[in-house]
C-alpha cells in the first residue's frame, strides 16, 4: 500500500476492526447497517470490508446507484428520443449498457442513432451551439451530487441563448427512499452510512430526521477503507449505547447546511416530483422535475411513441436494491447475468452491487 | 457515480476554472463553488466542483489516524 494514502492504510483499518470486535462485545442481536452510496458499495467491495467485519455486524447494500434504480421505461424513452432524426442525445457513460425492454443505447448508436457520452452536462452546450437545427437531449439521471452540476449547464443554456439544450429528467433523491425503506416491514435496517458526495450538497443536517423521527443512528462518511470502516463503528457505538444521532465523519467536505450555491441553482430550476424506482416503485416527492418556467427544455413532453416495458425475466434487481437479497440469491447472478453480459441494471454500472459483488466478492476473484 | 476527486484550483477567471491533481489539468465550472479560492482542493464531480475541501478538517483527520497506527503499534 501507498506511503502517501494514509485513509487506505491497512494498518489503520486494522486497527479500527480491532476496535469493531470491542465496540460490538455488548451486541445482544445481529446489527444490520446499509449504505445507500454506489461509489460505497464500490469501495466496500474492493477493499473486503465486509469479511473485516465482526460475526454480528451485517453491512448491505441499499438504492444508491443512480443508474441502477433508473426505471426501464426511462430507458426505453430515451432510446425513441435517441431515434428521432433531429435528436442528438448526450448521456453519461454508465446509462450505455443499462438493458432497456429491447436493447441498450449502445446498440441504437450502432443503429445509427446519435448517441454521444459526455463528461459532464456543460459538454453538450457546445455540441447544441454546433447543431442549432438539432434538438440535443441530455440525460438527468443522478442524486443531489449530480443535478446541481445539471443545473449550472441550464444556467449557461439560458444565458447564453442556447435553447436546442433538453433534459428528460429521472433524477432521485436521497431523503425520500430512506423514509420508505426505514417504514418498509420488509427490511430491517439499524443504521445508514449516508452519502458523502450528496451531503457534500444538501448537508448533514439533512438526515436529522432519521435520528428525530425514527431513532436510527445514522453517519456520513468519505470513500477510503478507513473512512467507511470508521462508519460502521461510529453505528455500533450508536447501536450498542441506545442512542440515535447524525454523525458527521466527513467533515473534511461536508458541512451541516451544505452547499447553499449549489441548492439555490437547483431550487432555480427543478422542483420534486413523484417518480418511480426500480426495485422500489413510485416514491412521491422524489424525484426532481422543471419548474413550469422552463418545461420548454422538458424533453420529456415531446411526443414519441414508447412501446409498454418489458422486464426482463428472473431479474431480481428490485430485492438488491432494497437490501432485501444479497446479489448470489439472485438464479441469474455470474450465469446468465455478467458484467460483460447484463441481464439486470444493478450488473451494469461499476457502482451497482451485484457488478461489485461480482468483481470482488467471489472467492475465485480473490487475489 | 457520485465518485469526486479533490484537485486543486491553480487558477480562476469569473465562474471557469483550471484544476490540478498529480500533473493532471483539467477545466472546470465554478459556479457551484463561486466562493472557491486559488490554491483550495476542490471536490470535482462532472466537470464542476461541488464543495472546497476544509485542509483544517483534513490535517486533523490524517492526526487522528496516526494516532489510530501508533496506538497500535505501541508494544
Amino acid at each position: 500500500m501507498k506511503r502517501d494514502d494514509p485513509l487506505s492504510d491497512p494498518r489503520a483499518v486494522e486497527a479500527i476492526r480491532r476496535r469493531l470486535v470491542e465496540v460490538a462485545g455488548p451486541l445482544e442481536v445481529p446489527a444490520t447497517f446499509m449504505e445507500v452510496c454506489g461509489t460505497h458499495t464500490h469501495a466496500i467491495a474492493r477493499a473486503g470490508l465486509r469479511e473485516l467485519l465482526p460475526p454480528r455486524v451485517r453491512l448491505i447494500s441499499g438504492p444508491g446507484c443512480p443508474v441502477c434504480v433508473t426505471p426501464i421505461d426511462y430507458l426505453d424513452r430515451a432510446e425513441a428520443l435517441a431515434a428521432l432524426p433531429d435528436v442528438i442525445l448526450c448521456t453519461f457513460g454508465d446509462l450505455m449498457r443499462v438493458p432497456s425492454s429491447r436493447g441498450n443505447l449502445e446498440q441504437a448508436r450502432a443503429a445509427g442513432a446519435d448517441v454521444r457520452v459526455v463528461y459532464s452536462a456543460r459538454d453538450a452546450l457546445p455540441i447544441a451551439r454546433e447543431h442549432p437545427g438539432a434538438r440535443v437531449v441530455f440525460l438527468a439521471v443522478g442524486f443531489e451530487t449530480t443535478m446541481p452540476t445539471i443545473a449550472a449547464a441550464m444556467d449557461e443554456a439560458e444565458q447564453t441563448g442556447v435553447d436546442n439544450f433538453l433534459l428528460l429528467c429521472g433524477s432521485k433523491l436521497i431523503e425520500p427512499p430512506l423514509r420508505a425503506l426505514v417504514q418498509d416491514e420488509t427490511v430491517e435496517v439499524h443504521g445508514f452510512l449516508l452519502p458523502g458526495h450528496v451531503s457534500v450538497i444538501i448537508g448533514s443536517d439533512a438526515y436529522l430526521f432519521l435520528a428525530d423521527e425514527f431513532a436510527l443512528p445514522s453517519v456520513v462518511v468519505g470513500f477510503t477503507p478507513v473512512d467507511v470502516m470508521s462508519g460502521v463503528e461510529e453505528l455500533l457505538r450508536q447501536r450498542v449505547s441506545a442512542e440515535a444521532e447524525v454523525s458527521n465523519l466527513y467533515a473534511r467536505a461536508v458541512r451541516p447546511e451544505g452547499n447553499p450555491a449549489a441548492r439555490e441553482l437547483l431550487e432555480r430550476f427543478f422542483e420534486p416530483a413523484d417518480t418511480k424506482w426500480r426495485g422500489l416503485g413510485s416514491i412521491p416527492g422524489s424525484g426532481l422535475e422543471l419548474r413550469e418556467e422552463w418545461r420548454h427544455r422538458d424533453a420529456g413532453r415531446i411526443a414519441v411513441e414508447v412501446p409498454p416495458p418489458r422486464e426482463p425475466e428472473g431479474c431480481r434487481c428490485g430485492e438488491v436494491l432494497r437490501g432485501g437479497i444479497d446479489p448470489p440469491e439472485c438464479p441469474l447472478f455470474a450465469g446468465p447475468c455478467t458484467p460483460e453480459q447484463p441481464v439486470g441494471a444493478c450488473m451494469v454500472s461499476s457502482e451497482g452491487t451485484c457488478a461489485a459483488w461480482f468483481r470482488h466478492a467471489r472467492p475465485e476473484n480473490r487475489s | 457515480m457520485c465518485l469526486a476527486i479533490p484537485m486543486q484550483l491553480v487558477e480562476r477567471q469569473e465562474l471557469e476554472g483550471t484544476v490540478e491533481l498529480g500533473g493532471v489539468r483539467r477545466a472546470v465550472g465554478l459556479a457551484l463553488c463561486p466562493e472557491a479560492e486559488v490554491g483550495n482542493f476542490l471536490l470535482i464531480h462532472a466537470g464542476y466542483a461541488i464543495g472546497v475541501v476544509d485542509e483544517e478538517e483534513a490535517r486533523e483527520t490524517l492526526a487522528l489516524l496516526e494516532q489510530v497506527i501508533d496506538d497500535m503499534e505501541e508494544p
